[in-house]
């Protein structure tokens, strides 16, 4: 049977990315042919204005070479206009007369540039600023001639300007309106912004109508005059007032358009066989223009062509961000405000930052930021997510804090960082090699960033950093998923939400379940999502779901940590940091026995053997007869303690007793990340409380419970939960407190993480305020944990033999 | 010359995991995929010398356990962007018997 047809008229971004996806999902489904009108292969339209400026070449900014059609068997047609339509024998026509047959018709012709209706708007030196062809008129121009003008203060209209200044010409910027930017700006960001330009040297002329261009002796344009009567000299005038859908092809064939080629939530046109998506497409009355949602659109219409049906595309919120060198504004959502929202603004005139954020109960709206935009894609992160920001409300302004980041050298703005400056601590990468990659390679996402850098895919402290750079080099095109709705990894469009609420709702207890369930693209899953998926089946389901070793990464599946050689380390349990006479004889015994090369103590007050080998960890864990200390899990790590009331002068309650009663109660409990707590005698903190997931310090009258620290990746000091009396008491808060935490969490996020989704009051509330609720928690945690083995006995007497012996020819 | 040598059941090794084979050559790692096909690669990451048969297998796939990087079983191809590859050796299934072409 021969395949389905599929034409697409238009060879642009969002067309193209279309195409990817259906590639991606359903390789085989139709045979493509594509036409384009401009004589070049898909090339990045937002990487132009680099183009212009001179700091990019065309070739640096092709998506998609002649390769990769042909690698994808797609048949293209360069170059040709498809004029007709025939929908009664589905078929195209292009104006040299190419016919081509289609099952499904895609449109994607793109916007129109808007020509002011002026008189002498046809001359020659009157252009658009659109495409390849255009860019090159203006490039051409800039040798020749020396006055500029630009009619249109927008994004495109600066753009053009900035690069046409760098190219040595002398620009005018002409706007109607009374400040630049007005649809990104309000007036306060646009007059900065005008300033600054002005130091560059580019001339404006503000609330100003065009009347008529002026052609001169030559027949090019000369001068422009407006209605006021004052004239300049124009020996090239770029026209970017706006972009029209081009809806002419669609209209011609009878295609219901209004102010674009009306489509429903799945792409489709009033014609079912024609779907259409990007800048010709009015969705919801809306026709979107930047790049980012036109992605979204090509994702859902990918999946209709694909006869999934499963998607719909239900309109975007987005950002902008002007990409001209050294100028720093950002803005989104509802920057304007009206009558039932409040302000946070902060304008520091002197030294040109100025940011203002507009909020309506409680959440964030919009925002525009001028000078310092590092906080940009987290305010439109909390925008999109709609967080409830009451809680950070007094320092939100002030940008989320980096402080506590290591591995970039103290670095929170990328746009301040030099080329050679080291942004991924772990892996060696630069902020010029992700920058050149970005450009080069075509990258839209911080995936894409890790794949083809490696920078944030160790330890992730650099992603904020990432994302700032992504979003200063491909401007509004970057848009990050909205958190709550991030998918677990490539194998799924599921977010972690979606997996945790699933497995409850539908009583799932096996992975496969929960694939098949799901719809998992890839038969196994990976070693992203086959690690969460085992932890939320286990967490919610502990009685009837059975732990799963292969999907456990190696060091929770051999109980040791693997270190760069291949050998492991060995760490036993000294509950609350307490050890004794004997136990330190045999694993001085154990060193000595096995030739252990490197002994050492660890932060979490235990002793660490490393260098193992894998052959070796059983009888090593046998001759140390001793628990293990899990220090190789998402799981209970350590109790560290002060010596406390047994033997400070000024301790107040026994430390070292407490926390060996939290640690034997926490013993072989698993949760979405390591879990580590402290226990201090008294204020002075000697354990460090304030940097763990469970902090307790003992006060005269009891205990002050701290929840959320983390002293690695991020130092972040952990918050005030509760006072509490007792012993028992502490148990309970601090055993509720991990239980929700389990039970809600997130794989791999730790505790100050969660914290940050959920809110400290949902915390407070579930716990704190709720005893009922608290209660049950505090028994869901012991009940799961009263059959808690040792693992490393497990193993001694035999569990998962195989994994510890080897095979031999 | 080489020749097919009988490693084990196929049972010894576990669905989605692996066995280490110390070899002349070095150590082997054979991985059993979902669908019960066995393939062995040299145990060694061309990134920086993980052990394989310590890392996660998913569809036809091994995640190093070091550093991420992900290799074809089939092939010993690294999957792109990144590149490199480790050594592929041959292995059979016959009765429930896994044989290494060694």
């Amino acid at each position: 049977m021969s395949k389905a047809k599929l034409v697409m008229v238009g060879n642009g971004m969002a067309g193209v990315r279309t195409l990817e996806e259906l590639l991606k999902i359903s390789p085989d489904h139709y045979d493509i042919t594509v036409f384009g009108a401009e004589p070049h292969p898909n090339y990045n339209r937002i990487l132009l204005s680099p183009v212009l400026a001179g700091e990019m070449t065309v070739q640096d900014i092709i998506l998609n070479d002649h390769a990769w059609y042909a690698d994808h068997g797609i048949r293209l047609h360069l170059g040709k206009t498809v004029t007709k339509i025939d929908r009664f024998r589905r078929r195209v026509i292009a104006d040299d007369g190419t016919e081509e047959p289609y099952d499904r018709l895609l449109l994607a012709t793109g916007s129109n540039p808007f020509m002011l209706p002026v008189p002498g708007n046809q001359l020659p030196g009157v252009i658009a600023y659109r495409d390849i062809k255009d860019t090159d008129e203006m490039i051409d121009a800039a040798k020749r001639y020396s006055h500029a003008v630009v009619i249109g203060g927008g994004l495109l209209g600066l753009e053009a300007a900035n690069g046409l200044k760098q190219r040595g010409m002398d620009v005018t910027v002409v706007h109607v309106a009374g400040w630049l930017l007005e649809r990104q700006l309000d007036e306060t960001a646009g007059k900065m912004l005008q300033k600054s330009l002005e130091d560059r040297g580019l001339k404006f002329l503000l609330q100003k109508q065009t009347e008529m261009l002026i052609a001169g002796e030559s027949g090019r344009v000369a001068a422009i005059r407006f209605k006021d009567g004052m004239q300049i000299p124009a020996d090239l005038v770029v026209m970017a007032v706006g972009v029209r859908p081009n809806t002419a092809l669609a209209e011609s064939a009878g295609i219901y358009c209004n102010r674009g080629i009306v489509v429903n939530d799945t792409l489709q046109t009033y014609d079912p066989k024609v779907y259409a998506v990007g800048e010709c497409v009015a969705h919801r009355g809306v026709a979107y223009g930047l790049v980012a949602p036109l992605f979204e659109q090509g994702k859902v219409a990918a999946n209709h062509l694909a006869n999934f049906g499963i998607s719909r595309y239900t309109g975007s919120v987005t950002s902008t961000k002007l990409k001209v060198t050294g100028i720093d504004l950002f803005s989104a959502g509802d920057f304007t405000g009206n009558s039932d929202t409040e302000e946070i603004v902060l304008n520091d005139a002197a030294g040109g930052v100025y940011k203002k954020l507009v909020i309506r109960d409680n959440k964030l709206v919009g925002g525009v930021l001028y000078g310092d935009t590092a906080d940009g894609p987290w305010y439109f992160q909390m925008l999109r997510d709609g967080q409830d920001i009451h809680e950070i409300r007094d320092h939100l302004l002030f940008g989320q804090s980096h402080v506590g980041d290591v591995g970039h050298q103290g670095h929170s703005k990328a746009a301040a960082m030099a080329d050679s400056a080291e942004v991924c601590g772990c892996n060696g990468v630069s902020k010029g090699a992700i920058v050149k990659a970005i450009k080069e390679k075509g990258l839209f996402t911080l995936d894409d960033i890790k794949k083809h850098t490696k920078a944030s895919s160790s330890c992730g402290s650099c992603a904020g950093l990432c994302e700032q750079i992504l979003s200063a080099t491909i401007g509004g095109a970057y848009t990050p998923a909205a958190s709550n709705r991030k998918a677990v990894c490539g194998c799924t469009e599921h977010s972690h939400q979606e997996v945790r609420d699933t497995i409850r709702r539908q009583h799932l207890i096996r992975i496969a379940d929960i694939m098949h369930f799901m719809e998992w693209k890839t038969p196994d899953g990976c070693e992203k999502c086959r690690p969460a998926l085992n932890y939320y089946l286990i967490s919610t389901w502990p009685k009837e779901a059975k732990d799963d070793p292969r999907s456990r990464l190696i060091n929770e599946r051999a109980h040791a940590n693997i270190q760069k050689d291949g050998t492991y380390s060995v760490v036993p349990r000294m509950w609350g940091g307490l050890t004794t006479a004997a136990e330190l004889r045999r694993i001085a015994d154990v060193a000595e026995k096995y030739q252990v090369p490197t002994i050492k103590v660890t932060g979490g007050q235990r002793i660490d053997l490393l260098g193992i080998k894998k052959d070796d960890l059983i009888s090593v864990w046998k001759d140390l007869d001793m628990p293990s200390g899990h220090a190789y899990g998402k799981s209970i790590r350590t109790v560290k303690t002060c010596v406390g009331m047994e033997h400070c002068r000024f301790g107040t309650q026994l430390a070292m007793s407490m926390g060996i009663k939290l640690e034997k109660m926490l013993f072989d409990m698993y949760a979405p990340h390591k879990v580590k707590l402290a226990v201090s005698g008294c204020p002075r903190n000697c354990a460090e409380a304030g940097i763990k997931d469970v902090g307790v310090i003992g006060v005269d009258s009891g205990y002050e419970l701290y929840v959320g620290g983390n002293g690695g990746i991020k130092t972040e000091v952990a918050q005030f939960f509760v006072k509490v009396k007792s012993d028992e008491e502490v148990m309970e808060y601090s055993g509720a407190f991990l239980q929700l935490y389990r039970e809600e969490g997130f794989y791999l996020e730790r505790t100050c993480h969660y914290l940050e989704r959920v809110g400290l009051d949902h915390a407070r509330n579930k716990v704190v305020e709720d005893e009922e609720n608290r209660k049950a928690l505090y028994a869901r945690l012991l009940d799961e944990l009263k059959d808690a083995k040792d693992p490393w006995a497990e193993r001694i007497a035999g569990v998962e033999k195989q994994e510890y012996e080897t095979l031999s020819v | 010359m080489a020749d097919w040598k009988m490693l084990c059941r196929i049972e010894d090794i576990p669905q989605l995991g692996s066995r280490v084979v110390k070899s002349a050559d070095g150590d082997i790692a054979v991985f059993r995929t979902s669908s019960d096909d066995v393939f062995a690669l040299r145990d060694k990451c061309p990134h920086k010398g993980g052990p394989l048969s310590q890392g996660l297998v998913h569809g036809t796939q091994v995640t190093c356990p070091l550093h991420g990087w992900k290799l074809h079983l089939d092939s010993g191809e690294v999957v792109a962007p990144d590149v490199g590859c480790s050594r592929r050796y041959p292995t059979k299934v016959d009765a429930g018997n896994v044989f290494l072409e060694i």
